[in-house]
């Protein structure tokens, strides 16, 4: 091959990098076999403990991943094709999204929904810049219920092109309901959006058709933030008023896997969708007018608009997005329902018991689903000590919020058993 | 019958039909959506419901008020295990990639992703860990993040490494405000108010500097393909934020005086940045931190083989020089107790070391913040770090040697037949101008790949970089055969004698695909991007369509 292309050595072929910057030395590792990789990888995974009973959500959560639903990502067709620049070769990959964009609309009641996003976080950040350009506008509110990881990368996103971002309290006073104020929005001024969750971080149910309601009144969007199982018992955010959905897609089949990679759900109005974000794909024809899939809208996107696309995003999160497609095709709507009934079956359970034991009391009033925020005495030392044993006994909300000390959020699954919950009791007995 | 007109298949319960296409003799294949073959109450999972106990115990907490509840059930499909698994497997079919195809997609790496990355990522130790989990319980997820921005820091000879960004275009993103965070810091944040991208730039330059509230400036290439110096110069001053530089660039070449380019930047007081797009070529030959450079990203999945998944998900970390180390996203993995020489020493050697202690830092007070939630795309790390200890040094070497000559192959055997205007040593890629078949036959760059389809391989990135009329991005990648090389050589070389003697056969192509060119401008003009269950009257419509309205591209 050298000889085919004129270079005497493979030395020749880098001579166009100019002396005075050519590498040093390195000190990168020798190569290792396969057993010596997995035996490296098996180190760390070991190094990890996987806590035996875990009551930790915080934004994501354990749920079962059926068995099916990692068959199907791990196609090769799916997991080693490229963004579907190339309709006539890629019409599984973008029938898949096609699926997904008809079931995130069909779950949150909205007309249109990208599959490009990252996460729920950096999906919030973006629905709030296209507030921005539908509004015409530069000052974004955020409720404090809205998960505090969502809120930072809202404010890091923002800080670019010098959007300013005002918080909407949450009723964190002793015997309140942990929920948004509607009647606070009033007073904010011209704001783009009001963003607020259901349910917010605390797990509190949020007054969202009055929050939508009331963002309305003063002009601007209302960009709601959701769960995705609870959208099988809960209103769906189309119907209670919101212009843009935000969402994480991790509960839809996605493993908890230290943090990523995940889905961003978003989704919209249609008369907003030339200011949507991300990669969509529309229905039409071929040439001999067979149905087929496309890339479509294109004329939004950094690839064609360039300094003027509506976002720099080029992701197209597909084969999460692909998770999420097969994990809601394998429970269906009956499944899907179980999972959230289930869910909020054990977080009652759950707060029940501990309450009956005298162990903890809930912190706010108002309603919670599959996450509720509990008080008890020292909490920071016995999180810690029950850490030790295996059992994570949630989330500490001073972490996030100092009025909420000795506060743990505490989530619970379809994957929570009767026992777990048991031994969350005994074991936080014998930490009084 | 044709296919166009068969009713979705599930209706008589037989699976995906095959028939003859209209005008052809090959087999298509036709699979409805999976809304179609949705019948009540079937399933592929159930689950368990709440015990008495549960319920009991539950008892006397807060109803859910009906306000709330919602109205009606979504209308997500109901089908069994075996049929759902059918339809995806029928959907993958319909899809080229890099395990069945060549996929010389320039530009995006498509290189072969071993299969041991995927086995480590699916560890249940790796899995399974909850990024909140406490810190005492994630010391493998942290040592590997810790011990992978350590080799990235290595590789590509900057000070400091984050691994949050989720992507390239996030990775941009975030280097970019840490350039005006930079700036700020120094008092020149509302001077400097422009970023210069050159014009074979990706389109996320220019479009991350507008995230960033930067107005961008677009910085003419020369002759010979690199960043005109004499315009960089003019350009730059004390209003200039950055300069973003993709290196080799888009059009395979490295740029020859990149040390000039940096110093200038430098001169100007702006910041120096790299899109790390093509990282691939360069592996162990130049090191983008250590010849000047403040800021880069890298693309964890084309450089460091984690699959691309349709188009995401990636991981775009960002390295950067000591005086941007303070801006760089937060919380870091940071080495709490132990000695950073001796947990390296011992990873290398597969060991843990006793004492040793990682932890996330988020006391970070001049960090841009937080882009993204938790701590980047892990699952690629963990790719990322299996791919580069089992190639190690060596590997990384060869893997840019193989790469850069397999482009280079490509380059002498085909520029006789398509246009080379930058008739250069190639880098990672090389591209190539359809001018002459379009202008001596009428067959377009778009017809050329759409008969390079009905040879079984994925067609090179079209239309870009935009400065190149009618292009062909070819990347091969280091991890095709020779024969492969040949083979891709045969067919482009068939279809170039083709677009001379019968033209309309290639315009007539793909016909051996799934579906035939398909009409984007109609799916501009009327979009339908969901499915309507058959009980919407009135759709609800889009606006009107821009001016700019649908190119093709790649």
């Amino acid at each position: 091959m050298l000889d085919a292309v004129g270079v005497a050595s493979v030395e020749d072929l880098f001579a166009d990098i100019p002396a005075s910057v050519r590498a040093s030395e390195w000190d990168v590792p020798p190569p290792l076999t396969e057993q010596e990789v997995r035996a490296e990888l098996a180190r760390l995974a070991g190094r990890n403990r996987i806590p035996e009973v875990s009551f930790l959500g915080a934004g994501v959560y354990r749920h079962l991943i059926p068995s099916v639903v990692g068959e199907v990502i791990g196609r090769p067709e799916f997991a080693t094709s490229y963004t579907p620049y190339q309709p006539e070769v890629s019409q599984g990959t973008l029938q898949s999204i096609y699926e997904f964009q008809s079931l995130i609309c069909e779950l949150t009641g909205m007309e249109t929904a990208s599959a490009s996003h990252y996460d729920g976080a950096t999906a919030t950040a973006e629905s709030a810049l296209m507030a921005c350009r539908l509004t015409r506008r530069s000052r974004v509110a955020v409720s404090a219920g809205v998960n505090p990881d969502y809120r930072r990368v809202l404010e890091t996103y923002c800080s670019g092109p010098g959007i300013e971002v005002v918080s909407v309290p949450v009723d964190l006073a002793e015997g309140g309901d942990g929920t948004t104020d509607p009647a606070a929005v009033e007073s904010l001024g011209e704001i783009a959006c009001l963003v607020a969750a259901q349910p917010n971080f605390y797990g509190q149910l949020e007054p969202m058709r009055e929050l939508a309601d009331a963002a309305h009144a003063v002009g601007a969007q209302f960009v709601a933030v959701v769960e995705p199982t609870s959208l099988a018992l809960l209103e769906a955010p189309g119907e209670y008023g919101a212009d843009i959905v935000a969402a994480e897609g991790q509960p839809l089949g996605i493993p908890a896997s230290f943090g990523g990679p995940y889905v961003g759900l978003m989704a919209a109005r249609m008369a907003s969708v030339r200011q949507m974000p991300g990669r969509l794909v529309g229905a039409t024809r071929d040439v001999r007018g067979r149905k087929g899939y496309v890339l479509t809208l294109q004329a939004r996107e950094q690839h064609i608009r360039r300094e003027k696309a509506a976002s720099n995003i080029c992701t197209n999160q597909a084969l999460m997005a692909l998770a999420a497609t097969a994990y809601l095709t394998a429970v269906g709507p009956n499944g899907l329902r179980e999972v959230a009934e289930l869910s909020a079956a054990q977080a009652r359970h759950l707060a029940g018991a501990l309450e009956a034991a005298g162990l903890a009391e809930r912190r706010f009033g108002g309603t919670y689903l599959n996450e509720v925020a509990l008080r008890l005495p020292d909490a920071a030392r016995r999180h810690a000590a029950l850490a030790a044993q295996g059992i994570v006994a949630g989330h500490p909300l001073a972490h996030d919020e100092p009025a909420l000390r000795d506060t743990l959020l505490l989530a619970a699954t379809e994957l929570t058993t009767d026992d777990d919950i048991q031994r969350l009791v005994d074991a936080l007995e014998k930490t009084r | 019958m044709s296919v166009a007109e068969a009713p979705p298949s599930d209706a008589s319960g037989r699976g995906a039909a095959f028939s003859g296409a209209a005008g052809g003799d090959e087999l298509t294949i036709v699979e409805p959506l999976i809304f179609e073959r949705s019948r009540a109450e079937r399933r592929a999972v159930r689950f368990p419901s709440a015990s008495d106990t549960a319920r009991a115990a539950g008892a006397g907490q807060p109803e859910l008020p009906a306000s709330v509840i919602r109205a009606h059930p979504p209308r997500l499909p109901e089908v069994s295990e075996l049929e759902m698994l059918r339809h995806f497997n029928r959907l993958a079919h319909l899809n080229q990639a890099i395990d069945l195809n060549f996929y010389p997609l320039g530009s995006c790496t498509m290189k072969y992703n071993p299969k041991v990355n995927e086995w480590a990522a699916g560890l249940p130790g790796l899995a399974a860990s909850h990024p909140l989990d406490p810190q005492a319980l994630s010391q493998g997820s942290l040592e590997l993040m810790w011990l992978l921005a350590e080799l990235l820091k290595e590789i590509s000879g900057f000070a400091a490494v984050s691994l949050q960004p989720a992507a390239g275009a996030h990775g941009e993103l975030t280097g970019m405000l840490m350039a005006r965070a930079y700036h700020q810091g120094h008092g020149e944040g509302d001077q400097r108010t422009k970023v210069l991208v050159p014009d074979s730039a990706h389109g996320t330059n220019p479009a991350t500097a507008t995230m960033v509230g930067y107005q961008t400036v677009t910085i003419r290439s020369n002759a010979r393909g690199g960043i005109d110096l004499d315009a960089l110069r003019a350009a730059l001053g004390p209003d200039v934020a950055a300069l973003m530089i993709t290196n080799p660039s888009t059009l395979g070449i490295f740029e020859d005086q990149i040390d000039q380019v940096i110093a200038a930047v430098h001169e100007a007081g702006a910041i120096a940045y790299m899109d790390g797009a093509n990282l691939n070529a360069i592996l162990g030959r130049f090191r983008p931190g250590e010849a000047g450079f403040d800021i880069m990203h890298f693309n964890l999945h084309k450089t460091f083989s984690t699959p691309h998944g349709g188009g995401g998900p990636g991981a775009g970390p960002v390295g950067v020089s000591e005086r941007l180390a303070p801006f760089l996203p937060s919380p870091m993995p940071v080495l709490v107790a132990g000695d950073a020489a001796e947990v390296r020493a011992n990873a290398r050697a597969g060991r843990s070391t006793p004492g040793a202690e990682f932890a996330l830092d988020d006391d970070r007070p001049r960090s841009i913040g937080k882009v993204r939630s938790c701590y980047g795309n892990f699952g690629m790390f963990v790719r990322a770090y299996t791919y580069i200890r089992s190639n190690g040094d060596g590997g990384l070497r060869t893997i840019s040697e193989d790469a850069v000559l397999a482009a280079n192959y490509l380059r002498v055997k085909l520029h006789d037949v398509y246009d080379l205007p930058y008739d250069r040593l190639s880098k990672h890629e090389v591209v190539f101008s359809g001018r002459r078949q379009k202008r001596e036959h009428g067959v377009t760059t778009l017809d050329i790949a759409k008969a390079i389809l009905d040879h079984g391989i994925h067609p090179p990135t079209i239309y870009f970089p935009l400065i190149v009329e009618e292009a062909l991005m070819v990347e091969p990648t280091e991890t095709e055969s020779l024969e492969t090389l040949d083979h891709f050589v045969g067919v482009m070389r068939e279809i170039a004698a083709q677009a001379a003697s019968d033209p309309e056969a290639v315009k007539r192509a793909p016909t051996s695909t799934p579906v035939g060119r398909l009409d984007e401008a109609a799916a501009a003009r009327r979009p339908d991007l969901r499915h309507r269950f058959g009980d919407v009257a009135g759709a609800p419509a889009a606006p009107a369509v821009e001016a700019t309205g649908e190119t093709p591209t790649a």
